[in-house]
């Protein structure tokens, strides 16, 4: 009796690890990979096909491929359109010092006007500048609303 | 030597025995706060306009402002008001101690106010109860709207007779006033008292305002504006309302703070993703370059003497504490505990350093001596951060934000006060939500 209970515990245990471990991998190839955010929910288009935005890891500035590919579509999205120059907003999520983040939402800006730069793009028609954590796009306090914070966006300048 | 010693002992045992009174025990935090009566300060009828309820009330009014002081300190129970027996004319000549002790006050403070041509003329004395003598009597004349600064003035000499420490509460804090929504949040510079009192809006909040810091005679203010989109270190004078640019820099710079001197301003400046600390001479406009390093360095305190800056930086791959000389050599890291830091502030007095730790997705606010050692860790909490020194170096305060739906949706943003023992944790009074506080020094020296 007391041996079936703890089979049943165990039971029990398996089937909740299961359920978890479906529910992170669901995650995973859902919205975020690593913890950057690799969904659409926040993402505004500069023309067809061509994201706005690329999202970052925890106090990473590093381009991951998805963003390197972003960044590849706006350089000819720019090209084509010779006369526009953007400005290149860098942030980063809230759960960091404000100081600090203000430098790596400045250092998230600069990776991606970098990699633009590379394929052709005129450092003349791209300026830059930091919000660090002072505007958020989901002001939620959860991992999923600090994927999609951590971001440098590229917007037509007026 | 036998004889010196002997010399020594006599000349220790006198000195103590001379002020063998009551004393507070600061370091202990408020395990045991010492009963203090503050006795209403009586109005002299002698005073212009005696009728008025205005005149009639200041007394009382200049008690319980020293009595919330005291309050706050958690050092200190200022007793019920109910309970005292003698009248305060009565007692400021002088007090029936029998009666004071019988409510167990060990401190008492009587004063007396007299409003005349113009003038407000404030008198105070604090009395022994247990030793039945008067610790000190002192009088001050000012404009009578002064009086919140006469009665913080008090409290100062008093805090300063009962702990042996330098007061702090005729002092004001800056800060950045928050209101609407975390996406589209409206930031204003805001000015108030230490204990809440005249709250001063010094910008309209038509753009982004951050990080607002005291020069050391408290008449400027650095800070961070995002005016015309473009975050640049401002400089402000309080009293004319004058702001401008500092220096001429091709982009952004933050984090700015005064030299101990108040001649210079430390900043970082941020560049084709490279943040660096420079510093910028007001006067001459001189500017120089004191990190070189291809991380992010930003967040720089200087200490008090002037002799080093503590500061942030990511160059051993996440954010730690370093300090170097005021030149910018012999950088060397300081925190090496678990977890990241942030927001190095050196204390008034040179000994520590305070911080924010993050770890475990924990925010906490801690100091450590100036060479690494001895981290102590305050508070705890979700979110908080940027802690800046009393001016006697006993207190920290800094903000919180805190959650307010399960979702984590909603926020608040409030200013809190920590005494470095890691006791007396309490919530500031602000009109809005509220954020980067700055502590000013005394303003009468």
């Amino acid at each position: 009796m007391k041996f079936n209970k703890k089979i049943t515990n165990l039971l029990i245990v398996l089937v909740s690890a299961l359920a978890l471990s479906a529910c992170s991998t669901a995650k995973k190839s859902g919205v975020t990979s690593g913890d950057v955010y690799t969904g659409t929910a926040t993402v505004e288009y500069l023309a067809s096909g061509v994201k706005d935005r690329v999202f970052f890891a925890t106090n990473s500035s590093q381009l991951t491929t998805a963003s390197r590919d972003t960044l590849r579509k706006q350089a000819t999205y720019l090209r084509k359109n010779k006369k526009l120059s953007v400005v290149l907003e860098g942030h980063a999520d809230e759960r960091g010092t404000r100081e600090y983040n203000l430098a790596l939402g400045e250092k998230r800006a600069n990776a991606a006007r970098d990699y633009l730069l590379t394929y052709g793009i005129s450092g003349k028609r791209i300026s830059v500048i930091s919000y660090g954590k002072e505007k958020p796009v989901n002001s939620a306090s959860t991992p999923l609303a600090w994927s999609q914070n951590r971001r440098a966006v590229t917007i037509k300048a007026k | 030597m036998k004889k010196i010693f002997y010399v020594l002992t006599i000349c220790l045992f006198k000195f103590n025995f001379a002020y063998s009174l009551i004393e507070v025990d600061i370091t202990r935090g408020n395990l045991d706060p010492l009963p203090i009566a503050v006795s209403p300060l009586h109005v002299d009828i002698q005073s212009d306009n005696f009728q008025n309820a205005k005149v009639k009330g200041l007394g009382d009014l200049i008690s319980s402002v020293v009595e919330n002081n005291f309050r706050s300190t958690g050092l200190f129970n200022p007793l019920n008001k109910d309970a005292f027996v003698q009248k305060p004319d009565i007692a400021h000549l002088k007090p029936r101690f029998e009666d004071w002790s019988l409510i167990t006050a060990q401190a008492l403070v009587t004063g007396k106010i007299l409003v005349k041509d113009e003038k407000l003329k404030v008198e105070f004395r604090l009395w022994d109860i247990a030793a039945n003598k008067e610790m000190i009597a002192l009088a001050f004349t000012t404009t009578p709207s002064n009086w919140r600064r006469v009665a913080h003035i008090i409290s100062d000499k008093i805090y300063e007779r009962l702990t042996g420490e330098t007061g702090y509460f005729d002092t004001r804090i800056i800060y950045v006033s928050e209101t609407g929504d975390k996406t589209q949040r409206v930031k204003k510079l805001a000015i108030m008292d230490q204990d809440g009192a005249n709250t001063k809006y010094l910008t309209l909040g038509n753009e982004l305002v951050l990080t607002p810091r005291f020069n050391p005679t408290n008449q400027l203010v650095t800070y961070l504006s995002y005016f015309r989109n473009l975050p640049r270190v401002y400089l402000l004078d309080i009293e004319t309302g004058i702001q401008e640019v500092v220096g001429n820099f091709p982009g952004m710079t933050f984090a700015p703070r005064f030299s101990p001197d108040g001649k210079k301003i430390i900043m970082s400046f941020a560049k084709a993703g490279n943040s660096d600390i420079y510093t910028m001479d007001i006067e001459s406009r001189l500017v120089e370059k004191l990190t070189e390093d291809s991380s992010i360095d930003t967040s720089p305190s200087y200490s008090p003497d002037g002799k080093y800056i503590c500061f942030n930086s990511d160059r051993s791959g996440l954010q730690q504490i370093y300090t170097m000389k005021s030149d910018g050599t012999r950088v060397k890291r300081i925190s090496f505990g678990k977890g990241i830091y942030g927001t190095p502030v050196w204390s008034p007095r040179g000994d520590l350093i305070a911080f924010t730790k993050m770890r475990s997705g924990k925010f906490y606010i801690g100091v450590m001596r100036s060479d690494g050692s001895g981290e102590r860790l305050l508070t705890e909490n979700f979110y908080q951060e940027a802690p800046s020194w009393s001016p006697n170096g006993r207190l920290l305060v800094f903000y919180r934000e805190t959650k307010s739906g399960k979702k984590g949706e909603g926020f608040t943003a409030k200013l809190w006060s920590i005494d470095i023992t890691g006791y007396n944790e309490r919530q500031l009074k602000t009109e809005t939500d509220a954020s980067d506080p700055s502590w000013s020094s005394l303003l009468s020296k």
